[in-house]
């Protein structure tokens, strides 16, 4: 049995004057132990949909269940076994890390000891600090409590809404590990994040913009689908380098990426020798390159 | 299921319960500056309303228009001058410095004796004496006038001495409970009313709208605990402040200001808790309503410490209101309580003279109570 | 790019009591040029910035902006600069062309100077239809793009953009930095922060903090070349790696 199903959920919101489309026909299942992950922009709904599947919202259209108990029906039992780190970590500002932790944990009915296992790899690294007061710590420290909190109970579904952002680089890289290590302990875990690069550590994702998504595969099978030949061009003067690129008629597109810019062209047999021929630049450098998340989530953004 | 694990189940729900309500007190205990407020506030309030605030008034500035400047005049002028009530300022010589010292704000009263005040008196069997008063302030003005009334009449008394009238009516004043006529025996009802008032409703309504809007209400309730548990568990640590606040209050205002409690001290403190209850489960209304914490503060100020204040009783009599106004009060609980507290403290009186208001307190508890637990959200919108 | 400094730092401290959020840096940036900002949460990169925008006095230090000294004339850096963040945005209540015409207010320009920059704005933008929708109806990059424009309002010559392209998405942010080009090409210099390495390529000069201080300065080649990198992220992953602060 899948540990997270979504059948075909919209949300629409009424704001003044306006209304806004959450989600628009969203769909898409989660194994048990998997690693999943909700990738796209702020705005593209994945608040929305993570509050559905926590029962904290209720759908305008279609179902989801969540370790079988439906989300609106059952959302008294969902609400026993899941575990839930909404953005900006909600945690008690004005009290100590060991304070907050003992709380969440009478909150579900269990104690720090008896799940303590579960918790410890990620705990550890900030018991040190745990007489100091949530407000006084750093992001990346309360990244982590807050996921000792959600953990503290032994859920069967983690849910994990934008638990790197505003959180700096290093960090990022470790909580992406403890949550490797997380998996190894048979919890579902659904994240959700706009950085692109993080989709290729999880097992599966769902790319998703402006409610809607995009495509839903392993990351390999994503890049793998994308289908195109893509190059990679590289010169001294890149911002010359792509304002003659997007000049030329055989080019499609053409998205800076660091150092390189990534070329499409409209025939995918097209040969790059005539195009290096009409640019005549400092160290010029072409290479084929295999497509990221980031350049199939730009191309599927066009299509739709 | 085993009788052992059913009590387990019951154990831990309890001791959920008990953590939140720990919790609550941490946050309570932890901002300082509120705390501050809220347990120094109602000390600060009953000090200056009975020592600094009062409706007497005392050593008022009058002056005086002798145009006649005999003996009955200058006697009755020195008992103005003896009483506690009137300061005199200055003796005026002429109707133009009477208005000019009015204009200035010198004097809030004149006394003008016209010319030949005794001997007309005496010839005649009577004599005007002019009162002035600076209505600006209609309250002060009528005050003044009475005392300068009375103390007039006063020396008629005195004066029948000198003269036999046929057919008198003595009116003999006795003020019933307060014959000292102190204000704070008025005051300290309305401030216990305004402080809990404060602190349950407006206390309580923005501890829950906060957690609502840290975010962490989201997370409470993708829980297990039953969001009824969660508002009552908030509501514990306001019972427990306002009942110290009350206890304070109480001493002082018997300790200090000599405002005695006649009535049973039992009574009294019990329905002091109810009237406590009854805003706390106000607050909770409140919070049921506001979308942030300045909302609730608005509402809880303006929606009901205000009409508290305004309606309740103890600063303006309810009876003197247009009939619309009339009306309002009787949904105001602290009018309800503002009679309760007086009578039992002030007056002496026992349950069977205030159980009518009191079933009108304990069915807004009710009222207030029901309709928050149907409107409390178990999702987010 | 000329070789005219526009931002000349020495030695710029800011101390919180005990605690110094910005240690001693030391750093120059060159008119037209863009000038990327990094650090770790906490590395004291928004401390820095607002100092150097007026925002915040320093401690101690030296430091020249648009020409004016940081201590004597900060109100006349401020004319000269334009702002913009992540967290800052326009009034989300008030129409596009009602931000402007604000906004362009404020910056002191005339009427017909509005006038004309609205036109332009909203055509570059290509929002021309859209010119009374509230803020608030637009997706968020186009907010963002938004702000930026109006930032630019007065011409000022330096702009300073706070995490701009926060959660955006990938499309939007690469069309965000196009703007920040046409911007530099025009001679406006450019100091940006952000946390995706892959934009601090895109920049002439790159400085890293770390604990307050300038850990790395250079452009992204020489700073790759120096820490054996491969890409700018792998730079800052070294660098923040030995930070104190962050693990605290």
């Amino acid at each position: 049995m899948p540990a997270v199903v979504v059948n075909h959920i919209a949300k629409t919101f009424k704001a003044e004057k306006a209304t806004v489309t959450a989600l628009n026909d969203v769909s898409f299942e989660a194994e048990q132990g998997e690693l999943f992950g909700i990738i796209g922009p702020d705005g593209a709904g994945k608040t929305t949909l993570f509050r559905i599947l926590t029962t904290l919202m209720i759908a305008d259209k279609g179902n989801a269940t969540v370790d079988g108990f439906d989300v609106v029906k059952d959302f008294k039992e969902i609400r026993k076994r899941v575990g839930y780190m909404p953005g900006k970590f909600s945690l008690y500002q004005d009290l100590t890390v060991s304070e907050n932790l003992a709380f969440f944990a009478t909150l579900f009915n269990t104690s720090i000891e008896e799940n303590y296992d579960l918790v410890k790899g990620i705990y550890s690294q900030i018991e040190k600090f745990k007489d100091r007061k949530a407000g006084a710590l750093s992001g990346g420290m309360k990244q982590k409590l807050a996921l000792s909190c959600a953990l503290i109970h032994k859920p069967s579904v983690l849910f994990l809404d934008e638990p790197t952002t505003g959180v700096d680089a290093v960090s990022r890289k470790e909580f992406w590990e403890l949550l490797r290590d997380l998996q190894k302990q048979k919890i579902t875990i659904i994240v959700s994040t706009p950085y692109m690069d993080e989709a290729g550590l999880c097992d599966r994702v769902a790319l998703i913009q402006e409610g809607k998504i995009l495509d839903i595969d392993s990351p390999t099978g994503i890049t793998k689908k994308f289908g195109k030949p893509l190059w990679a061009f590289k010169a001294d003067n890149m911002y010359q380098l792509m304002t003659d690129l997007l000049a030329m008629p055989e080019v499609l597109s053409v998205y800076s990426f660091g150092s390189e810019h990534h070329v499409m062209f409209h025939d995918p047999n097209q040969s790059t020798d005539p195009i290096t021929k009409k640019l005549a630049y400092q160290n010029l450098s072409v290479r084929r390159i295999e497509p990221t998340i980031e350049d199939c989530f730009m191309d599927l953004m066009k299509s739709k | 299921m085993p009788p052992v694990q059913q009590k387990t189940r019951q154990q831990t729900k309890m001791k959920q319960f008990i953590y939140f309500i720990r919790k609550e007190f941490f946050h309570l205990w932890r901002d300082k500056r509120t705390l501050f407020i809220l347990f120094g506030m109602p000390l600060m309030q009953i000090l200056i309303f009975g020592f600094a605030l009062t409706n007497e008034v005392k050593n008022a500035k009058i002056g005086i228009l002798d145009n006649s400047k005999d003996e009955m005049t200058t006697e009755i002028i020195n008992e103005l001058e003896a009483s506690r009530y009137f300061d005199i300022e200055e003796n005026i010589h002429s109707n133009a410095d009477l208005e000019k010292a009015f204009q200035s704000g010198r004097i809030k009263m004149a006394v003008v004796f016209p010319d030949r005040f005794q001997d007309e008196l005496m010839h005649t069997n009577k004599a005007p004496i002019q009162l002035i008063g600076d209505a600006t302030d209609p309250n002060v003005a009528n005050t003044l006038i009475n005392y300068a009334s009375a103390i007039i009449l006063d020396y008629q008394e005195h004066m029948k001495g000198f003269q036999q009238y046929p057919y008198t009516i003595n009116s003999e004043v006795r003020m019933l409970y307060n014959p000292q006529m102190k204000g704070s025996y008025n005051f300290v009802p309305g401030v216990m009313a305004m402080v809990l008032m404060l602190v349950c409703a407006m206390m309580t309504s923005i501890s829950i709208v906060r957690e609502k809007e840290m975010g962490t209400m989201e997370v409470i309730l993708v829980s297990p605990i039953v969001p009824i548990r969660v508002v009552i568990a908030k509501m514990v640590p306001y019972f427990l402040l306002s009942s110290v606040n009350i206890a304070s209050i109480l001493l002082l205002s018997v300790f200090v200001l000599e405002v005695p409690i006649q009535g049973n001290l039992v009574l009294l403190v019990s329905e002091c808790l109810l009237f406590t209850v009854t805003v706390l489960a106000l607050g909770l209304l409140i919070s049921s309503v506001a979308g942030s914490q300045q909302v609730a503060m608005l509402i809880s100020l303006m929606g009901l410490f205000l009409p508290t204040v305004m309606l309740s009783g103890f600063m303006f009599p309810v009876e003197n209101m247009p009939i619309p106004l009339q009306v309002i009060s009787n949904i105001v609980p602290a009018k309800w309580f503002y009679y309760i507290v007086k009578n039992i403290m002030i007056k002496g009186l026992g349950f069977t003279y205030v159980w009518k208001e009191t079933l009108i307190l304990l069915g807004m508890t009710v009222f207030f109570m029901v309709v928050s637990v149907k409107r409390f959200k178990t999702r987010l919108e | 790019m000329t070789t005219d400094k526009v931002i000349s730092v020495r030695d710029l401290t800011k101390q919180f009591g005990a605690f110094t959020a910005v240690d001693h840096i030391t750093f120059d940036v060159l008119k037209g040029e863009i000038f990327g900002f990094l650090g770790a949460n906490g590395a004291g990169k928004t401390t820095a910035m607002r100092m150097l925008c007026g925002l915040s006095f320093p401690t101690s230090g030296q430091a020249t902006v648009a020409g004016f000294d940081l201590f004597r004339d900060p109100e006349k850096i401020k004319k000269r600069i334009g702002y913009m963040s992540q967290k800052f945005s326009l009034y989300e209540d008030l129409q596009i062309r009602e931000n402007i015409r604000f906004y362009g207010g404020i910056y002191g320009l005339t009427d017909q100077q509005i006038k004309t920059k609205m036109e332009f704005l909203l055509h570059q933008l290509k929002l021309e239809d859209k010119a009374t929708t509230l803020v608030r109806s637009l997706p968020l990059g186009w907010k963002q793009k938004l702000s930026f424009s109006v930032a630019m309002l007065h011409e000022p010559q330096i702009i300073f953009l706070d995490e701009p392209t926060g959660g955006v998405d990938p499309i939007t942010r690469r069309e965000f930095w196009n703007l920040i080009y046409q911007a530099a090409a025009n001679g406006t210099t450019v100091f940006v922060t952000t946390h995706y390495m892959d934009e601090a390529e895109y920049c002439n000069r790159v400085s890293i903090m770390v604990d307050g201080r300038i850990d790395a300065l250079g452009s992204p080649d020489e700073l790759k070349k120096k820490f054996n990198a491969t890409d700018m992220g792998q730079v800052f992953l070294q660098l923040a790696r030995k930070a104190v602060r962050s693990a605290d």
